[in-house]
This record gives C-alpha cells, sequence and structure tokens, in this order.
C-alpha cells in the first residue's frame, strides 16, 4: 500500500514537472539564432526592403523609357 | 507646364502614405510585427495592376470596335506598366513572406494564381514583339488582352478565395478582415491605393505618349 503511495506521488510529481518544464522548452524553441539584421527593431527592415524594391523598379523602368525616348530622337 | 490636378494628388497621396505609413500607429502582431505596414505599400501594388489592366482592358475593347490605332498603343502602354506593377508585387511579396511565412515561395493559392496571371501577361509581350503587321498586332493583341483579363478575374478573385491560404483572412476572405485592418490603417491604405493608382496611371500615359510620337514618325514622315 505504501508502496503504491509512492509510485502514485512519484508519477504526480513526473507529471507536473513535465508541466513545469514544457514551457521553458518552448520558450527555448520560441528563440532560435536567427536574429539577423531583417528581423531586428520589429523586422522594420523588411518595410524599408519592400520600398527599395519598389523605387528601384520603378528607376529601372524609368531608364528603359530613357532609352526608348532617346532612340525616338536619335532617329 | 501645369499639372493635372490628378498627377498632383498622386503625389501628395504617395508621400502621404510613404510618411504616414512608416510613423503612424500599427495594431501590434506576433510574428508580423512592423512588417504590418507593407500593407501600405505591397498591396497597392495589385490594386494598382488590376486597375491598370482593366483600362487595358476597356482601351482593347475600344479598339475593336472603331480600329483606332491609338487604342491599341493605350490599351498596350496600360498593360506593360501593369506588369511592371505585377512584377513589383511579386517581389515585394516575397521578400515580405521570406521574414514572416518563412520562405520566398510556399506555393500558397494566391502566389500561384498571381504567377499564372503574370506568365498569361508575359505572354501578352511575346505575342506583340512577334507580330510585324500594325493591323494585325492590333487586333491580336485586343482579343488576348480581353481573354488574359477574363483569366485573371478567376485566378486572383475567385480560386484563391476557395481555398485556405496564408494570406490573411484564409479560406473565403483572402484580404485583411474587419479585425485585422482597424480603422487608423485603413485611413492610409486607402489613400496610398489611389495614389499608386494615379502613379501607375501617369506613367501609362508617358509610355503612350512616346508610342504614339514613335509610331507617327514611324508612318508619316
Amino acid at each position: 500500500m505504501n508502496n503504491l503511495k509512492k509510485r502514485s506521488l512519484s508519477l504526480v510529481f513526473t507529471f507536473l514537472s513535465i508541466l513545469l518544464l514544457v514551457p521553458t522548452c518552448w520558450a527555448q524553441n520560441s528563440t532560435p539564432e536567427m536574429a539577423t539584421f531583417f528581423r531586428s527593431n520589429g523586422k522594420i527592415y523588411v518595410v524599408v526592403l519592400v520600398l527599395a524594391t519598389i523605387f528601384a523598379g520603378l528607376f529601372i523602368f524609368l531608364i528603359y523609357l530613357d532609352k526608348k525616348i532617346k532612340n525616338i530622337e536619335n532617329n | 507646364m501645369r499639372l493635372r490636378w490628378w498627377k498632383l494628388l498622386s503625389i501628395v497621396l504617395v508621400f502621404y502614405s510613404l510618411y504616414f505609413g512608416m510613423m503612424g500607429e500599427v495594431p501590434s502582431k506576433d510574428i508580423l510585427n512592423e512588417t504590418i505596414r507593407n500593407l501600405y505599400y505591397h498591396v497597392p501594388m495589385w490594386f494598382c495592376m488590376i486597375l491598370l489592366f482593366s483600362y487595358a482592358f476597356v482601351y482593347a475593347i475600344r479598339y475593336l470596335s472603331s480600329n483606332n490605332i491609338q487604342y491599341d498603343l493605350k490599351s498596350a502602354a496600360f498593360n506593360k506598366v501593369g506588369i511592371v506593377f505585377s512584377v513589383l508585387g511579386m517581389i515585394t511579396g516575397m521578400e515580405w513572406a521570406t521574414y514572416t511565412w518563412g520562405e520566398p515561395w510556399s506555393n500558397d493559392p494566391k502566389q500561384l494564381g498571381t504567377a499564372l496571371c503574370m506568365l498569361i501577361y508575359f505572354a501578352y509581350l511575346v505575342l506583340r514583339n512577334g507580330i510585324k503587321d500594325d493591323e494585325k498586332r492590333a487586333k491580336i493583341s485586343a482579343v488576348y488582352t480581353i481573354f488574359a483579363f477574363s483569366l485573371m478575374i478567376p485566378l486572383i478573385f475567385v480560386l484563391p478565395r476557395m481555398v485556405d491560404s496564408l494570406h490573411p483572412g484564409n479560406g473565403g476572405n483572402p484580404g485583411f478582415n474587419a479585425y485585422d485592418l482597424d480603422n487608423r490603417m485603413r485611413m492610409i491604405f486607402y489613400p496610398a491605393v489611389i495614389g499608386w493608382f494615379l502613379l501607375g496611371k501617369w506613367i501609362s500615359e508617358l509610355k503612350y505618349r512616346i508610342d504614339h510620337i514613335h509610331y507617327k514618325k514611324l508612318y508619316h514622315e
């Protein structure tokens, strides 16, 4: 009887300790070593990257138009 | 030279969205973090593309009913600038996805739909460059524009809504829904859409004017 009580107590204890441990495991999983530049400061640099892409695209198109106009002027 | 009112409006609205998009308050969310601000810059690219393609569609129909080559040139200019905006929307979307969904391409239904739509419009460029006769080119590209536009609607508006998507409001509504898009963001998002669309229309108009001058030089000198 005493033995059974001890065993069930140890089971409950193990269960509780697992419950306590799980969140710490999560915490470890949720902070992987990925803090690169683009992930810093609330990922604000992703927005900067997107804006830079948009303007780069518009400028590339402008250069294309410029070339086209030059062609027409030269002919 | 005086600028037309809507060109001024586009400058004002784009700068408004740049300033308030970066400085304004946004809801804080996990994973998205500050990248929620991309809503003001990535999404207007697609809105602008859709509106430019609709203009091209209307001009294609007008060309077919009138045989006026100016409408063909206009339709082509709107399609080409629309393609530029679709490429920008795709690249910015992939950049955003890299830091939120974990990879640039995740075979999301909306990504696939827009990729198909882009391929259809790329084929338009190839088709147009492949035909030397002006009359024939105008007619075929007008008909192709009508088909491409009619395909774009199910590819972008219908199919992604029928399956689960990584895009916000998955399954049912692929847009930011009433809970995500609060009123503060609406006040910046809609002006941004209008501003970028007017800018796209402006660029298309310049492209048309250049093509028109080129056309006149080729045939009337």
